[in-house]
């Protein structure tokens, strides 16, 4: 992960809450390849509407990629909802970076009744602070929800909460999903629980 | 009264009238999964599904082998759509590790997606035939689908988890003859499903027991995030071999069916629907293809990414739009694999479902959410 040379930027401003390495790597590669139009005007969009709260972590054909700070994410995602049309989340997938002290929770937002937005996929990131002995539920390791905004994330968040233990504030429904109820070993998909043998 | 809960579950005991109800994991009208239900009567008031019975831990078993060794795990999830449920993933390796497809591994791709997706709808008609006590609609798929499943035995050499997709195209090119014989089965595939009308779709029992029950309405089914079948049972008219091709999708002339109805019926129609328009994909496609040529790039031992990239990549499979998110950090194993399933995604209509409805008209309302238990657990 830390290949790149591109960290110190995350550093020199530790009072954003957004300093993935990940789209500052990418920045510059993609600057000189002339951006998909339409794809270039939703991302104006959501940078003129919250200027320098969100950062655009890459535009591709198909999918933009917004990072947002955690205090920030609820009312980009009910700007996405309300002013970009976009309706529904596919997918919210945890991201254990523990060199970052930081797991991130990638939406995947589509659309179905905006037939212009029917390709797209808005990847909405946005990271919550690590904690080294995690007691989900109980530490720093917490978000707030969005399932007042996409109904359809109730059972992702619900499924992050168990695998990556972020605990999504004003999520109704804090409960396991997947694992066993006696589950008393750290979340499974953070990269500090290993496989036996592996 | 009071009344302590089990560990994990949600539901409050309100009433003396009220009983919990589990149903499943071990009932054959759940699959791998327990459905906790509350009833007043016949009625019930309340549901909780509570999957993860079948839950193996694919996306971390994918962050500890190399692109190509975890091919055979995830297709794992459902060894009927093996092809379609791996799809994704190898469309995302492939934008990783800047892999180019030949055209003919493309064809012949969309032939195993297709015939992958007839073989899993009839598996899966077989179930909702016995789930209705429909023993007949439970033998005519389980029969029919076998001429679907030599067909994928001859073109890859096993008869489920064909592992026959990879990074940069199939596995092996079609054996000599195979065109012809594809067609041929296929053509009478598609009349023998045409005869399933008379016996289970325009039966009146059937009939009596799917329609108006388990209405799902089209906003609601928009604000479910709810796909597939049921989303196109609901009349929202999208598929991604149209909305967003992949492979040669775009070459061919794809239709999808839509029902404005949402109730279980309608649900239960399109995929049987679905098959026959898979059946002129499957023709189409064996009449475009180029007739020989590469069917798969060759690639360096172990690939790697090109540094830190992620990438999404949806397919419609048998039950809906599955996405694959993979994050890769420059090495050999994938950072993160994450599958975004369909039947995850359709679970969540199902408390909403429920609710009001007859406990005798579970397993319809159910099973039509096309829901394969270990899929959604992964």
């Amino acid at each position: 992960m830390s290949t790149e040379t591109e960290i110190p930027p995350a550093d020199a401003k530790p009072e954003v809450a957004t300093p993935p390495p990940k789209p500052a790597a990418k920045k510059p590669e993609e600057t000189p390849v002339e951006l998909p139009a339409f794809e270039k005007s939703i991302s104006d969009k959501i940078v003129e509407k919250f200027g320098d709260k969100v950062e655009v972590g890459f535009v591709k054909e198909d999918r933009v990629r917004i990072n947002v700070g955690r205090e920030n994410v609820h009312e980009v995602a009910e700007f996405i909802r309300d002013g970009l049309n976009y309706d529904h989340v596919e997918s919210v997938s945890g991201v254990d970076y523990p060199q970052d002290n930081e797991i991130e929770v990638v939406y995947h937002i589509g659309s179905y009744t905006d037939s212009s937005l029917a390709r797209q996929i808005l990847v909405l990131a946005t990271r919550a602070q690590r904690e080294t002995n995690p007691i989900p539920g109980n530490d720093a390791t917490r978000l707030p929800t969005l399932r007042d905004i996409f109904y359809s994330v109730e059972f992702h968040e619900r499924e992050v909460f168990e695998m990556f233990g972020v605990f999504f504030e004003g999520h109704p429904d804090n409960r396991r999903l997947l694992l066993p109820e006696d589950w008393a070993d750290l979340p499974p998909l953070r990269k500090d629980f290993a496989i036996k043998g592996r | 009264m009071t009344f302590t809960l089990p560990p994990g579950l949600a539901l409050q005991k309100v009433d003396e009238r009220i009983m919990t109800l589990n149903v499943g994991p071990q009932h054959p009208g759940s699959g791998h999964m327990r459905i906790i239900v509350q009833i007043d009567g016949d009625y019930i008031v309340a549901c909780d599904p509570d999957p993860g019975y079948v839950h193996r831990g694919e996306e971390k078993m994918a962050e500890y082998r190399n692109y190509i060794t975890n091919i055979p795990h995830l297709e794992r999830p459902v060894i009927h759509d093996s092809c379609n449920v791996l799809y994704p993933y190898v469309l995302g390796a492939e934008e990783l590790l800047g892999i180019e497809v030949p055209e003919r591994a493309k064809y012949v791709r969309v032939i195993a997606s297709e015939l992958n997706r007839c073989i899993y709808i009839m598996y899966w008609l077989a179930i909702y035939g016995i789930f209705l006590g429909h023993s007949t609609m439970f033998m005519w798929p389980a029969g029919d689908r076998e001429l679907l499943i030599d067909l994928m035995e001859k073109m890859t050499g096993a008869r489920v988890t064909h592992a026959h997709f990879v990074p940069g195209g199939v596995r092996n090119d079609l054996p000599p003859n195979f065109e012809d014989v594809c067609l041929r089965q296929v053509n009478y595939f598609e009349k023998r499903i045409k005869e399933y009308a008379a016996v289970f779709y325009d039966n009146p029992i059937l009939i009596a027991r799917t329609r108006d029950t388990g209405v799902l309405s089209r906003q609601d089914a928009i604000r479910y995030g709810t796909t597939g079948s049921v989303l196109r049972a609901s009349g929202v008219d999208y598929d991604l071999r149209i909305k967003e091709p992949y492979d040669v999708y775009d070459e061919l002339d794809v239709h999808t069916n839509v029902m404005n109805e949402g109730d279980s019926y309608a649900r239960s129609r399109i995929p049987w629907l679905d098959m026959m328009e898979s059946c002129n994909i499957i023709r189409q496609a064996l009449q475009k293809m180029p007739k020989s040529g590469s069917v798969r790039t060759k690639l360096k031992p172990n690939p790697k990414g090109k540094g830190l990239d992620s990438v999404y990549k949806r397919v419609e499979s048998g039950r809906g739009s599955l996405g694959c998110y993979i994050v890769s950090d420059g090495k050999t194993e994938p950072y993160r694999v994450k599958l975004s399933v369909p039947s995850f995604r359709n679970l969540i209509a199902l408390p909403n479902l429920l609710k009001g409805e007859k406990l005798g008209n579970m397993p319809s309302v159910y099973w039509s959410l096309n829901y394969w238990p270990v899929e959604a657990d992964r």
